[in-house]
């Protein structure tokens, strides 16, 4: 239906441009006069004025009017029902509604069922009638002042320009409204989460294990159960596993990386460079399900076999593995972002340290890099921020038990296994235990915020100096 | 310490620092060819199949049914009988326990495959034919030598029985290995020797045309506007670190964006190409904007300044002149963004694309699975020959990403010009 819309509408809006094109020669040549634009600008202008508002209609009723239906006949359900539901109940009946009108509804109908349905599917009916009225009465409402416009020969390229920029513009304010949807996505369910749980209970908390968490009406939380409820929620052990797991990932990350990187820029020939740099690379285009699958299959259990003859006890999801895997995923950020940074030192300070007699190591060591150490702290910043964000690594390969250890051959957990470890499957919006999720997403999305924040202002200030 | 000895010393940390050098790259190398290899390696026996050749009498009186059936009839028809009477012809069995046994050898959908043969094939209704079927998982993984025969019989699933009857059909030339279709063709499965990608290769590819209609446009007006017309002022600044931070934001924030606001607000449809594909959109975004941006400055200003100069507006010169030497390094910036999009995994398992589908999916709206996320399902199967299954999804969708990958580059070498 709505793709029969659209196609009207933009069959509609073409040949608008048709018209408005040779409306303005008709009339021009009329009266004698010079159109104020090239005749293409007024086909465009009633063209643009005749679509954007439908379109702009149309999306908006498609996103909105599941919501608003769903409001209505939930609305209504609780009003004629003299006993009280809950919103779990209400929503349940809803789903039945929706499947008892969609003809795949398998268990007994109630009378409330089949009346929903009814009131449903007339809903439906009278929402796609006025969307089309309201749609069409818009169109021509914007075209017929369009049309106007048009034949007192207004500047029509003055005014497609303008809609032309803020149709750029409104493109470039998704970035802001992506924004702005995690963080009220993240808020929403977190506050929701710290209403049930204290927040530092939560931040300083030492023992996690959600599954515990089966309250689901926090208003009637008694101060024992609240006390259980909390040691469900402390988040210690997870932000411990996630930097634990990125600290292995950084010890195998930064030395190959930025080694290889220093070599590609000073010492590698150009043939070498050209095919080793973009082998390096597909390192970061693999991606990381592939790491994970390789780390939980091949990794894990090499690691075992090789404890087991040392007499050593390894977890097959050790923190290693994961680690190691991940610090092989992460040597290219570093290697290609310092790579480039070492570039980006002016040749003049290496041929100074030459002539002072230095060899080429020395002048690495010694000018190269304190040149380049902004860009390159910035680098592994970044890499450190990409590597507390990771998620398929560490769900297959680095376990589910939340324990504080820093012993890399046993099994730990991480941030993002606990939120894919919660929100996996069917889950009950309502529950402490799937909103502590969004919170620890809240708290991973500020961590990486400030790393990434930090970082580019390294790089930024880095670039700064030699430009 | 003498001059000599001295320079002696500092010649050998010299060769030392660039040894490490080398070293690194070649190390990270080798861990390229050693990831490659070992999906290669475990993936490759997935592209065949092990096939039993099996005797079938296509009786129509014993099968109750008319002498020139319609596809419907025969749909309609019990094959169980017939199936269960030919598949113990294969070898000669005592007792109950042997004739399961030997019925396991068969993947359990044989009855299909034998109904499905007959409405391809009418012609051999009333007459005796060999049909193809497909064997069990063990026997598959035994065939292909992945299986350790040499256990005793109660620490492995294929019973001494079947080990006889698979020794006495092999010596009879009745296993076959045939090319795998099934792996393309089908969706997911409870068992390993009927499962596909088909499904998942479907929902891939309808999530990443969500993504690319959603994104593409977006991202291209909005780095015109930010490269082009933005005015220095807050708005402008507050919208370049936004986008800068989003490109770094972890994928499984976006997921959880795409649980509270699409499937939480708005009662999008669970586990659907669409859904997922919006929110790749929104995750790509800023990674396609930056690129999309440098190839825009790449652009000379004595371009702009030539189209202004002969009296174009400045949305002409950008339109008519700046866009279209830039779409080339636009579009390859776009291919890669999606080759990452389609790469990911976190943000689809959080809105629900891991539910077990086994039905194709015909468009962006039915539940469908996706590739990588097929990969992680699979990967916690344990059965054995969901392990050669996962590493197949890899490689298909490895072939994907560097097709992708190389066309950007091919793109990128063949139409960007050079200005300097």
């Amino acid at each position: 239906m709505n793709l029969a819309i659209l196609l009207l509408v933009v069959l509609f809006s073409t040949s608008c441009f048709f018209f408005g094109r040779k409306k303005i020669i008709k009339i021009t040549s009329e009266n004698k006069i010079r159109p104020n634009a090239l005749p293409d600008y007024y086909g465009y202008y009633l063209a643009l004025w005749c679509a954007i508002p439908a379109v702009l209609i149309l999306a908006l009723w498609t996103v909105f009017e599941p919501t608003i239906i769903k409001a209505i006949i939930i609305n209504n359900l609780s009003s004629n029902n003299l006993s009280e539901l809950n919103p779990d109940e209400l929503n349940l009946i809803y789903q039945q509604i929706i499947a008892l009108y969609a003809g795949n509804f398998t268990g007994t109908i109630t009378e409330e069922i089949r009346l929903g349905a009814e009131n449903y599917k007339s809903f439906l009916s009278i929402a796609e009638g006025s969307k089309i009225v309201i749609l069409i009465s818009f169109l021509m409402f914007t075209t017929l002042y369009a049309y106007k416009k048009l034949i007192s020969n207004n500047k029509a390229r003055e005014e497609v320009e303008k809609i032309v920029k803020a149709v750029l513009f409104t493109c470039s304010l998704v970035a802001i409204l992506t924004t702005i949807g995690i963080i009220f996505s993240l808020l929403f369910e977190s506050i929701k989460f710290f209403t049930t749980i204290n927040i530092f209970d939560f931040l300083f908390g030492t023992s996690w294990s959600p599954q515990r968490a089966f309250v689901r009406d926090a208003s009637t939380i008694t101060p024992e159960e609240y006390n259980e409820l909390k040691d469900a929620f402390g988040s210690v052990p997870l932000f411990a596993g996630t930097a634990f797991i990125a600290f292995i990932a950084m010890i195998v990350a930064v030395p190959i990386g930025l080694f290889s990187g220093i070599y590609l820029a000073e010492y590698a020939s150009k043939k070498v460079r050209k095919y080793s740099k973009p082998i390096i690379e597909i390192l970061a285009g693999i991606p990381t399900v592939v790491y994970g699958f390789f780390a939980a299959l091949t990794v894990g259990p090499f690691f075992r076999e090789f404890g087991e003859r040392f007499g050593l006890e390894v977890s097959s999801e050790s923190a290693l593995a994961a680690g190691l895997v991940m610090g092989v995923m992460i040597i290219p950020y570093i290697s290609s972002l310092s790579d480039d940074v070492i570039n980006a030192v002016p040749q003049s300070l290496r041929d100074g340290s030459y002539a002072v007699g230095a060899t080429k190591s020395e002048t690495i060591k010694k000018v190269v890099i304190p040149a380049a150490l902004p860009g390159i702290v910035g680098s592994v910043l970044l890499a450190v921020s990409r590597a507390i964000g990771e998620t398929m690594i560490v769900v297959m390969a680095a376990g589910l038990a939340a324990r504080l250890t820093i012993n890399p051959l046993e099994s730990t957990t991480t941030i993002t296994t606990q939120i894919v470890m919660i929100l996996i499957g069917d889950q009950e919006f309502d529950s402490p235990k799937t909103q502590s999720a969004f919170a620890l997403g809240l708290t991973l999305f500020f961590a990486t915020l400030i790393l990434n924040y930090i970082a580019l202002r390294f790089v930024k200030k880095y670039r700064e100096k030699y430009e | 310490m003498s001059k000599e000895e001295l320079l002696k010393k500092r010649y050998r940390a010299e060769k030392r620092f660039k040894f490490y050098g080398l070293t690194s790259v070649i190390l990270a190398i080798l861990f390229v060819l050693f990831l490659v290899n070992v999906i290669f390696s475990k993936g490759k026996g997935a592209f065949s199949r092990t096939t039993i050749s099996v005797e079938v009498d296509f009786n129509t009186e014993k099968l109750e049914i008319k002498n020139n059936p319609t596809n419907e009839e025969i749909q309609d028809t019990d094959f169980y009988d017939l199936s269960i009477e030919s598949l113990l012809n294969v070898y000669k069995t005592k007792g109950l326990k042997e004739e399961k046994d030997l019925i396991r050898i068969f993947s359990p959908d044989y009855e299909f495959e034998i109904k499905n043969f007959i409405i391809e094939n009418k012609g051999f209704l009333n007459k005796t034919t060999i049909i193809e079927l497909t064997a069990s998982d063990d026997i598959d993984q035994l065939n292909k030598g992945n299986y350790p025969r040499h256990l005793p019989e109660e620490r492995r699933r294929i019973s001494d029985f079947q080990l006889l009857i698979y020794d006495k059909l092999v010596e009879d030339n009745k296993i076959q290995k045939t090319f795998n279709t099934f792996l393309f063709t089908n969706g997911d499965s409870r068992d390993p020797e009927l499962a596909g990608v088909g499904g998942s290769l479907l929902g891939s590819f309808f999530t990443i045309i969500v993504t690319l209609l959603l994104s593409f446009p977006i991202a291209i007006l909005a780095s015109i506007y930010l490269e082009e017309f933005a005015p220095k002022n807050r708005i402008t600044d507050f919208i370049e670190i936004n986008i800068n931070n989003l490109a770094a934001v972890p994928s499984i924030v976006f997921g959880l964006l795409g649980l509270g606001i699409l499937l939480g607000t708005f009662d999008f449809p669970r586990s659907t190409p669409l859904v997922a594909g919006i929110t790749l959109a929104l995750m790509t975004l800023p990674r396609i904007i930056i690129p999309c941006r440098a190839s825009l400055k790449a652009v000379p200003p004595s371009i702009r300044e030539g189209a202004l100069a002969v009296g174009a507006s400045k949305v002409q010169s950008v339109t008519h002149h700046v866009v279209p030497l830039a779409i080339p390094g636009t579009l390859s910036g776009t291919i890669i963004g999606l080759a990452q999009a389609l790469g990911e995994t976190a943000p689809l398992i959080l809105i629900g694309m891991v539910a077990f589908v086994v039905d194709l999916p015909s468009s962006p709206v039915d539940p469908s699975a996706s590739l990588p996320v097929q990969v992680y399902l699979w990967s916690e199967q344990a059965e054995r020959g969901f392990v050669e299954k996962t590493s197949a999804t890899i490689m298909i969708l490895l072939t994907f990403l560097i097709t992708m990958n190389a066309f950007a580059v091919y793109l990128r070498q063949k139409f960007e010009r050079r200005w300097s």
